[in-house]
């Protein structure tokens, strides 16, 4: 467990606390007044504290889920803190000097710019730096098109009705245990909205939304691309992540009107603890989308991060002829867990899924796949695609499939192709011999197994998530 | 270029490969430009002899001393030993699905260029390069792009190994049965690879079983090993001599 949480748990739990507004931290614990107490630091209007109220209520009478194939101590969601402001300058790193050199050193062999760097390892730089400039250029030309990309917290107050007709619409309150959670208690994240017809003229990265980086712990975010209009959204970044929660649970929606389509793409690198597997995050994240007729939604992740990752973006194709899509990397070494996949709900007539899966575990990692197609009986002449490939590096890690396979319709096809490899020592030597060492050979394997895959990045998030595959790997040979 | 007037020197090698003694004091020497046959009964050890030189993991040198281009070559890591010119070809190339051809082939050739102390080629340069490869050992272009021995034909594979071997410009090449299992092109394709790369700062040791390989590479010398040793070395002559009377008069005088 993280220090901030040890240290939390050795506070004493003050029962029955008064929530005071003026605070910039509340202490460990979960009740209405907490959420309250969110809600009234965020200026909410009383419409969106009540949905918040309505979710901790369904919160409150939900289990924490047990069927995912991770382990981890049990989570004590009372020796939690649910807000705390963002540190102040002086709190913070004076310079990259400060930072722990582990973190620099794997920035470098990132290859991420210095300024990068400040911002990432949370230095305060005061004044402006490099990037705001571009960030001026870029919310131009977004304004230009019509599109609105700013923070949910913003969007509450600017855009209320789309926020209301929008927020849960996808991932319901009581979906999951996570997802209950973090409507109650969600601390920001990104909103977008593309009008009709409009095609976003650049890609849309959190890298660039304004205010600070530091969305929380419960991050939430909504996007909604309107008919015909078209947006490529990329999350996270290369760079390891660290923060002091050790629990995150986010929710992403996604909703893509007639004829729109959006790709979003993840790179999840947060800090997967150490080479004993203690102190890493636990990432319980629910992401959804809705197609309606025509319209297409394609996941695309890399999963490197975490102790525990739990995760499933879905598409649920409700329209008429719509398509989603996922292609997923999840690489996992040391002590790391992951349980992840994807769900296609197949609903109108024609929809089509596609599912390459690639799973690479090291070190003692577990690695699994969880995947459900479910053919409703309305979806006639729907059509599954699913590939799931499992990559094995030495011989103490393991890689498990769960397909769950659904069909209602007799006229729905679907197909499923699993692999499980090795990286040999044949294949290995063979490198060795033509002049490779270890290293660079089980990375240029290993990106050869995820190629499908990288192929569905933007171009420069490719090369980088390549790059992150062999600093993730390091050690895992030899 | 080396000055050395030896390129491989192995003096009373002993080899193990799980506990068991394979090779026992062999030795040999292989001077530039020579091109050394050694043939020899199935396990006898050849493959072991190529494995131990190019340092594979599990094939473990116990006693003796072998000297590549003037230096210690048992005390290199497999991939140095490449990068300073050793190359094999190997019995049984292994297929790494995913990756290409192209890749694995510019990647090592940029780690041993790396190594020299030379520049990278562009990646244009050396695609012309890879294509005329091709052609040489009569490989479709499209061998390029395809996974490292993914789904090839035995022969396919015999001859992606020669192309690797034009393009990394090896000082000393050890080919390992390289001609078993060709029909009599692709043997051909083999050989005329392998002789337009003679020369007189290169050596080939050559693991066959058949004579009718060495009509086409003409070697200096003919080995046979047996038991783990070198027990008769000879010209030419020799391996049509063994081809007429076989091993077994051989090795009756090896242990
Ligand atoms: N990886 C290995 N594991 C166990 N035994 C091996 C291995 N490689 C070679 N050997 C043994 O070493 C001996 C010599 O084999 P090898 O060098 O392949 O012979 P050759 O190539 O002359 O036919 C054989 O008895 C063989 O079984
Ligand atoms: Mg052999």
């Amino acid at each position: 467990m993280s220090e901030q949480v040890e240290s939390l748990i050795r506070k004493e739990y003050s029962a029955g606390f008064h929530t005071n507004i003026e605070s910039e931290t509340l202490p460990p614990g979960l009740n209405e007044d907490v959420i309250r107490f969110i809600s009234a630091k965020k200026n909410e209007p009383q419409w969106m504290l009540d949905w918040r109220l309505k979710a901790f209520k369904i919160w409150q009478g939900m289990e924490e889920p047990e069927w995912a194939h991770v382990k981890y101590p049990k989570i004590d969601f009372q020796s939690i803190s649910y807000f705390s402001a963002p540190k102040s300058l002086a709190d913070r790193p004076k310079s990259l000097d400060e930072v722990d050199p582990d973190l620099i050193e794997t920035y470098n062999k990132l290859g991420i710019p210095l300024h990068e760097q400040e911002m990432l390892a949370g230095v305060a730089v005061d004044a402006v730096f490099d990037s705001v400039s571009v960030v001026t250029t870029f919310r131009g030309k977004l304004e230009e098109a019509g599109v609105i990309f700013c923070p949910i917290s913003e969007a509450v107050h600017k855009y209320p009705e789309l926020i209301k007709k929008y927020i849960g619409s996808v991932v319901p309150q009581r979906d999951n245990y996570y997802s209950a959670l973090n409507s109650a208690v969600f601390s920001d994240g990104s909103f977008v909205y593309i009008p009709k017809g409009v095609r976003c003229p650049m890609e849309l990265s959190t890298y660039f939304r304004i205010n600070e980086m530091n969305t929380g712990q419960f991050e939430r975010t909504l996007i909604i691309a309107d008919e015909g209009s078209h947006v490529s959204y990329l999350e996270g970044c290369t760079a390891p992540q660290r923060d002091e929660n050790q629990l995150h649970a986010a929710v992403v929606e996604l909703v893509a009107l007639d004829n729109a389509e959006i790709k979003y793409s993840t790179v999840q690198n947060w800090y997967p603890g150490d080479e004993q597997g203690k102190g890493g995050i636990y990432n319980f994240v629910t992401k959804r989308g809705i197609c309606h007729t025509r319209a297409k939604i394609s996941w695309t992740q890399v999963e490197t991060g975490s102790a525990v990752t739990w995760k499933y973006p879905s598409c649920i194709l409700k329209g008429d002829h719509s398509i989603g899509e996922f292609y997923s990397v999840a690489l996992t070494n040391n002590y790391q867990q992951a349980d992840t996949g994807t769900k296609m709900i197949h609903l109108g007539k024609h929809t089509k899924s596609t599912i390459i899966s690639k799973g690479i575990s090291a070190g003692k990692s577990q690695n699994a796949y969880r995947g459900l197609v479910r053919m409703g009986p309305t979806a006639e002449g729907a059509r599954n695609y699913t590939q799931c490939d499992s990559l094995l590096i030495g011989d103490r890690c393991g890689a498990h499939t769960f397909p769950y396979i659904e069909s209602a319709h007799p006229s729905a096809v679907v197909e499923h192709e699993a692999t499980t490899s090795k990286v040999s020592d044949d294949q290995l030597f063979l490198c060795q011999q033509r002049g490779l060492d270890a290293e660079k050979a089980v990375s240029m394997i290993v990106n050869g197994f995820c190629r499908e895959v990288f192929k569905q990045l933007p171009m420069e998030f490719a090369v980088e998530a390549g790059k992150l595959l062999e600093v993730s790997l390091e050690g895992s040979v030899g | 270029m080396f000055v050395s007037d030896t390129m491989l020197k192995i003096n009373d090698l002993c080899a193990k490969v799980e506990d068991k003694e394979i090779l026992r004091q062999l030795n040999l020497e292989v001077k530039p430009g020579e091109i050394h046959a050694i043939m020899g009964p199935n396990g006898a050890g050849k493959s072991t002899l190529g494995n131990v030189l190019s340092g594979r993991p599990g094939y473990e040198a116990t006693a003796g001393h072998v000297e590549f281009k003037g230096q210690d070559l048992l005390d290199m890591d497999p991939e140095i030993r490449a990068r300073e010119g050793l190359f094999l070809a190997f019995q049984y190339p292994v297929e790494i699905p995913g990756v290409s051809n192209m890749e694995l082939l510019k990647a090592s050739v940029d780690a041993r260029r790396a190594h020299a102390g030379l520049e990278e080629y562009s990646a244009i340069e050396f695609m012309k390069m890879a294509r005329e490869a091709c052609k040489t050992v009569n490989l479709d272009q499209s061998f390029l792009k395809r996974g490292v021995n993914e789904g090839f034909s035995g022969g396919e594979k015999k001859r992606n190994e020669i192309m690797q071997m034009m393009l990394l410009e090896p000082s000393l090449c050890i080919l390992d049965e390289t001609d078993s299992g060709l029909d009599i092109d692709a043997l051909q394709v083999v050989a005329s690879g392998v002789n337009a790369m003679r020369s007189a700062d290169r050596s080939f040791i050559v693991v066959t079983h058949y004579q009718r390989l060495l009509d086409y590479i003409v070697p200096d010398y003919v080995h046979v090993l047996a038991n783990g040793r070198i027990v008769k070395s000879g010209d030419k002559s020799l391996a049509l001599e063994l081809e007429a009377k076989g091993y077994s008069w051989l090795e009756n005088e090896a242990v």
